[in-house]
């Protein structure tokens, strides 16, 4: 007869059988996900975010824009017609860390490029009240006299790149440059869109003279979902 | 014999051979840092209610003071807790110091305080990973990595080295909860720092693999460092309180192996209806369900360890702190399973009603079991042989407890409502609401709930007040 006296007597035992008992389930629902192929639904479009956009993306984290603001949309009737398309794995595939989020005190996110326009945002974020008299969103009016140095953006791009980003060296290179470029209406963007195709260029912050964290932070909105060009997809690629 | 005299008395015989400076310090740690939880969870509470209390600086916005109030219940509070009430109770229980004596038991209390000190003070400067539950950075969590690897062998060690024969349930608890948040926190941190003299890393996954391993972190973070940890508080104290022996041994054992198997699968119940595949929600759907099931014969276990012995309830404020716990452990056990289910989640994800489920564990069984150890503790560790008075316990018991009510339907109410107002459709077969109309209509329950924290912290003054004068030896003032 098998008695438990044999595991609470023995330390080693109990710390070992713990250990076996506590990892079996993360162990059949993680590994899967990295080798079943269909996992991530097989869609263009999605690219790495362009030098900018992981400045603004990382400045999105830094205030815990997370907390409040989902982006996942679910495959229901009213998020779709409230929110767009349902997100697929394939649309934060490049995101390290993911932001899908676990709380609506605002609206969801995940599409929100290119719904408003570079001046509502930065409108918005200085007083959000301003233009959305019910809003309890906080304000962030500093973004604007925060100057943005990215002097070590190459840097983030190759720290990204280890951990399964495909920036190509030519990128990598060209990444200082091109934070300036996608601030400039007036800049030559012919490889920068190459590079980085449908990035919004643009004086996000209404002075492409001075390249402040609101530049960047509204360039990652404007491209929030819009990677994917869902007229485009069919059905059969968006099977798990 | 009241289960005071009986631990002085257990106290007395062994006042050599424990380390309880440690513990004491601990204690004092805790309170304090219960206070400054609360206290930041009140003013985040207000700040949804009133966003002018954001004050628009980049250091007071709720995007930084969420972590700030959520690392401080969780690890600062509640795990200063653990690591005090672990020392506490694995000597006791083994009858031998903690391995690796002072100098260990010292420097994992306080690296683990520098890790906080560290964590919240990034937090207000904007360095975060973004991980919920997980936000300190990988300088951060390479020094939690030491200092809780100390804290294993220190816990094993005195195991091992223990002079009764058995190793008791609730050191089961305790180990698993040291060793399951260790494997949690080593995987779900792996991360890229850009520079070794930088603060900023990147996840090494992303997207959905991200999403799922955060998850499996972050309810486990719920599993074994608010349940398993605390079950081990549980074991040990209603017990010690009560003057009796656990209800069933044998479903303490059945109660161990079915709760810290089947909570790690439970993750996914966070990601329902995401692009995370179908079969991974649908494993976490139904490991969570099944997850009630230990979660009771746990709650069971803990309330019947009271037979015989319920009119200490009316005298000794530790046990009504430690029972009304477990009773809020199973309600929250309750509502947990019934919100995994994928339609319920359906309503329920995104909405304040996961935030009401969360602080009903938080505040009813993490909180209220720690409320109920310092109550016990503070007169056993400072050899006083009662509190300095039971009366300001009571208080602070109904005091806390309508604030939780408050709280948590509040929390219902309005995520309910903002649940159903997300999909209602007017009768053209249009929405009905626009986003902002429900955040207006949240209002009056955000003001209902901070009322209901504002309570619970002035009942954690109030316990302070009454531990710092039991500490000092005071005479209990005579009832009226």
């Amino acid at each position: 007869m098998f008695s438990h006296a044999k595991i609470e007597t023995n330390t080693a035992l109990l710390l070992v059988l713990a250990l076996l008992t506590v990892a079996i389930g993360g162990i059949v629902e993680i590994i899967p996900l990295y080798t079943i192929e269909t996992t991530i639904e097989r869609v263009q479009g999605v690219r790495p975010y362009s030098p900018l956009e992981l400045v603004g993306r990382n400045i999105y984290i830094r205030e815990g824009c997370y907390l409040c603001h989902s982006q996942q949309i679910h495959p229901f009737r009213d998020e779709v017609e409230r929110y767009g398309h349902y997100s697929l794995a394939a649309e934060s595939m490049y995101d390290h860390p993911f932001q899908w989020g676990s709380k609506r005190t605002g609206p969801d996110l995940a599409r929100v490029g290119g719904k408003y326009s570079n001046e509502w945002h930065v409108a918005h974020m200085v007083q959000p009240r301003s233009v959305v008299p019910e809003s309890i969103m906080p304000g962030y009016p500093f973004l604007l006299d925060r100057t943005v140095n990215a002097s070590d953006i190459a840097q983030h791009l190759r720290a990204v790149r280890k951990v399964g980003v495909p920036y190509t060296d030519e990128m990598i290179e060209n990444a200082r440059a091109d934070i300036d470029v996608q601030q400039n209406p007036d800049a030559d963007t012919t490889d920068f869109a190459k590079r980085y195709p449908k990035a919004v260029v643009g004086a996000f912050d209404g002075n492409p003279a001075r390249l402040t964290e609101m530049d960047a932070l509204v360039a990652y909105l404007q491209v929030l979902g819009t990677m994917v060009d869902f007229s485009a997809v069919t059905p059969q690629q968006l099977k798990q | 014999m009241t289960a005071t005299t009986m631990a002085v008395g257990a106290r007395s015989e062994s006042r050599e051979l424990y380390l309880e400076d440690v513990v004491r310090v601990s204690m004092v740690l805790t309170v304090f840092w219960g206070i400054a939880a609360f206290a930041v969870g009140l003013l985040i509470a207000l700040q949804l209610a009133f966003p002018v209390l954001n004050f628009d600086l980049e250091w007071t916005t709720f995007g930084r003071l969420r972590p700030l109030h959520t690392s401080a219940a969780i690890f600062a509070f509640g795990g200063t807790a653990l690591i005090g009430s672990s020392f506490h109770v694995v000597q006791r229980t083994c009858r031998a110091q903690l391995f690796g004596g002072e100098p260990v038991a010292w420097f994992i209390l306080m690296g683990y305080q520098l890790f906080i000190v560290v964590a919240a003070t990034g937090y207000l400067l904007g360095i975060t990973q973004s991980r919920e539950y997980a936000e300190p950075e990988w300088y951060a969590d390479l020094w939690l990595t030491l200092v809780w690897v100390v804290y294993l062998v220190a816990f094993v060690g005195t195991l091992v080295k223990r002079e009764e024969p058995h190793i008791y349930v609730a050191n089961w608890f305790f180990l698993a909860f040291i060793l399951t948040v260790a494997l949690l926190h080593v995987v779900n941190n792996l991360a890229m720092p850009v520079s070794v003299f930088g603060t900023k890393s990147y996840s090494a996954f992303a997207g959905v693999q991200d999403a799922l391993t955060q998850w499996w972190y972050a309810h486990n973070a719920v599993g074994f460092f608010l349940t398993a940890g605390f079950l081990g508080m549980m074991y040990y104290f209603i017990p010690k309180a009560a003057g009796r022996p656990v209800y069933s041994y044998r479903l303490s054992i059945v109660h161990f192996w079915s709760l810290i198997f089947l909570y790690i699968w439970a993750g996914p119940h966070h990601l329902h209806y995401t692009a995370l595949p179908e079969w991974a929600q649908m494993l976490g759907m139904a490991f969570s369900i099944m997850l009630w099931m230990p979660s009771w014969g746990g709650m069971i276990n803990g309330l019947m360890t009271l037979s015989g012995a319920w009119d200490k309830l009316r005298t000794d404020a530790s046990l009504r702190f430690s029972v009304t716990a477990v009773a809020f452990y199973g309600m929250s056990t309750f509502e947990g399973p019934v919100m995994s289910i994928r339609p319920v989640n359906a309503l329920s994800h995104y909405t304040d009603w996961t935030i009401g489920h969360v602080h009903s564990g938080a505040l009813g069984w993490v909180a209220f079991i720690v409320f109920g150890m310092l109550y016990h503790i503070v007169p056993v560790l400072w050899g006083r042989k009662d509190l300095y008075s039971r009366r300001l316990a009571e208080v602070h018991f109904w005091i806390s407890t309508i604030g939780i009510v408050l709280y948590i339907t509040a929390m219902w109410v309005s995520g309910i409502m903002q649940g159903l107002m997300w999909r209602a459709y007017d009768e053209l077969g249009f929405l009905q609401y626009s986003f902002v109309e429900t955040v207006q209509a949240m209002h009056p329950f955000y003001v209902i709930r901070a009322m209901g924290g504002a309570l619970f912290l002035i009942g954690a003054l109030v316990m302070a007040y009454n531990l710092w004068r039991t500490a000092r030896g005071d005479a209990a003032p005579a009832r009226v």
